[in-house]
């Protein structure tokens, strides 16, 4: 059985809703109902079949080919399955994700992994703002699960995140672990501004030193037997965190956000 | 049956049910991380008074800890569920998380989750941080020298105590030489623990007493000062006899330690004063796991 693939027949203007096109929603669906099935495209439905081209039949491994920004909501509520997105993702990418995964080759927009509850999603290339945070008014956001972000990402990483692991081997933007409420986020490459902003409890560890806030105290350096346990469940991922040699456990460790609660904690490699 | 010269009884050892865990215990070198094992599994000879029986399985290499630094696999066994949890908590709070540079990890991950430093978190008086790593939740608890990292919670699974065999001898070093020579063989075979001092014990009971206050007494039929005054299971050139006690996590594991430790024993033969081996039991009613050392040894 092959991967159920749908391919976009061309650049469009409007954004398109694929919350509808999950492993679980598929499933027992036969190839005229699924070309069926109306997607929200602007302000208007449309059915899938007059967006896409339809091919394969295993509804348990979705492929999504010529993917560009404009495809919001891909992976929403995900239970199970894979999907994978050839080219860019849209905002909402694996909104509440329940489990499952979901693989990226491109860029992902705003909101990816947004409130997401578990499973894994491995990202290409980069991320939009409020990776792993919570939809506006929330006060929880990413509660489980793993995230890997080969490029960087964007503003407010982690936003309100309360569970779960957030891997990045770029860059993270400003306010990166803002508001955080625990969870671990690793950045191999640099920080912004305003790292960890009121945070509460929750991880940021990082390789490089970064520009750390007058309400982070440093609490001195340290050697942390979590971090081979952290690291050593890192071995499986086809990443640069899987790399023995970028492991480490000697660490500078910041407590903080002292505005906030102050159980939160940045650890920077030494 | 006679082996280099030793008989062995037809008779049966006697085991009853009991639960299960083992828990797995770090340090920043094999020294440390057994002086935390041997502190855990003090005082834990018998359930009759200790309210568990504990052991050092093995000393595990830095490869098989989920740290990566030298460790020592220790189990406990306890008649019940809730005994059971009680003992590792008191435990490993006591002795696990006193002890310098230690970490403390579930060794069963099967079985019913019970505790282990799921509520010696709070030792850390809201500064401890959980991390949950996999499907595995750890806690780290701020200490003087550093941290102290934990798993939350271990397995907990059924098990079988009070496997045994008697060895008599000639004299009570030709008894204890046999004796230690079965426990430096029985100590190779996992899953098992021998939970008294040294893995030996001298002073084997039978149920009931004279005094009512007391479930326990001597097994005079097997003390060799009472063979003239008492119903004694003693031929008259026996004068020591010492006991080996295992528990372990299946019936066939203990199968596997009596073998080898039956067999340890009838390596030195009767030539070096061991002339039989026995077991206890009582009758088939306490326990209902029997191992019948003629079969063990067939």
């Amino acid at each position: 059985m092959s991967n159920l693939t749908f391919t976009l027949k061309g650049q469009t203007d409007q954004r398109i809703d694929l919350s509808p096109l999950v492993c679980q929603k598929l499933q027992n669906l036969n190839p005229e109902e699924i070309a069926g099935i109306q997607l929200q495209h602007g302000n208007r439905k449309v059915r899938v079949d007059e967006l896409f081209n339809i091919s394969g039949s295993d509804s348990q491994n979705i492929v999504f080919a010529n993917s560009n920004s404009k495809l919001d909501y891909i992976g929403k509520e995900l239970e199970g399955g894979n999907i994978t997105i050839h080219g860019d993702a849209g905002a909402y990418l694996a909104l509440s994700m329940k489990s499952g995964t979901i693989t990226v080759t491109g860029n992902t927009g705003i909101f990816t992994a947004c409130e997401m509850k578990n499973g894994f999603l491995q990202i290409e290339g980069n991320a939009g703002d409020f990776l792993g945070g919570a939809l506006p008014g929330n006060k929880q956001g990413m509660k489980g699960g793993a995230v890997l972000v080969k490029g960087n990402v964007g503003a407010r990483a982690g936003d309100h995140m309360r569970r779960g692991q957030i891997l990045i081997e770029g860059s993270a933007g400003d306010y990166c672990g803002s508001r955080m409420l625990a969870g671990t986020i690793a950045v191999m490459g640099n920080t912004g501004r305003y790292l960890g902003y009121a945070m509460r409890r929750g991880t940021l560890l990082l390789w490089n030193q970064p520009q750390i806030s007058a309400t982070f105290n440093d609490c001195g350096t340290h050697t942390l037997a979590f971090l081979p346990i952290l690291f050593a469940s890192f071995k499986s991922l086809n990443s640069r965190f899987a790399d023995k040699n970028l492991a480490f456990q000697r660490v500078r460790r910041f407590g903080g956000d002292m505005a906030e609660t102050g159980r939160g904690e940045i650890l920077v490699k030494l | 049956m006679i082996i280099n010269g030793v008989n062995i009884d037809k008779t049966f050892a006697e085991a009853f049910p009991m639960k299960a865990t083992r828990a797995i215990i770090t340090a920043q070198n094999e020294k440390w991380a057994m002086i935390a094992a041997q502190a855990m599994t003090g005082f834990a000879t018998s359930v009759i008074a200790c309210g568990c029986e504990a052991g050092i399985e093995r000393v595990l290499s830095p490869e098989e800890t989920p740290d990566g630094r030298a460790g020592v696999s220790i189990l406990i066994f306890a008649m019940g569920g809730k005994g059971l949890a009680k003992q590792l908590e008191t435990r490993a709070g006591q002795c696990v998380l006193t002890s310098p540079t230690s970490a403390l990890f579930a060794g069963i991950s099967g079985g019913k989750a019970i505790p282990l430093g799921k509520n010696l978190r709070f030792f850390g008086d809201g500064f401890q941080i959980s991390k949950k790593i996999g499907n595995k939740r750890y806690w780290r608890v701020p200490v003087m020298d550093g941290e102290f990292l934990t798993e939350a919670t271990t397995g907990m699974i059924d098990a079988v105590g009070g496997g045994n065999f008697l060895v008599l001898a000639e004299s009570q070093p030709q008894a204890l030489a046999a004796c230690e020579a079965a426990i430096e063989e029985m100590r190779k075979i996992p899953n098992v623990i021998m939970p008294f001092p040294g893995g030996v014990v001298r002073s084997g009971s039978k149920v009931g007493s004279k005094y009512p206050a007391l479930g326990a007494s001597t097994n005079d039929a097997f003390c060799p000062t009472l063979k003239g005054i008492t119903n004694t299971d003693l031929s008259p050139e026996i004068e020591s006899v010492m006991e080996i006690v295992i528990d372990g996590l299946t019936k066939e594991d203990i199968d596997k330690a009596m073998r080898a430790g039956i067999q340890a024993v009838c390596n030195l033969g009767s030539g070096n004063g061991v002339k039989r081996i026995s077991a206890g039991n009582y009758g088939g009613k306490l326990g209902p796991f029997h191992f019948h050392l003629q079969e063990i040894m067939a």
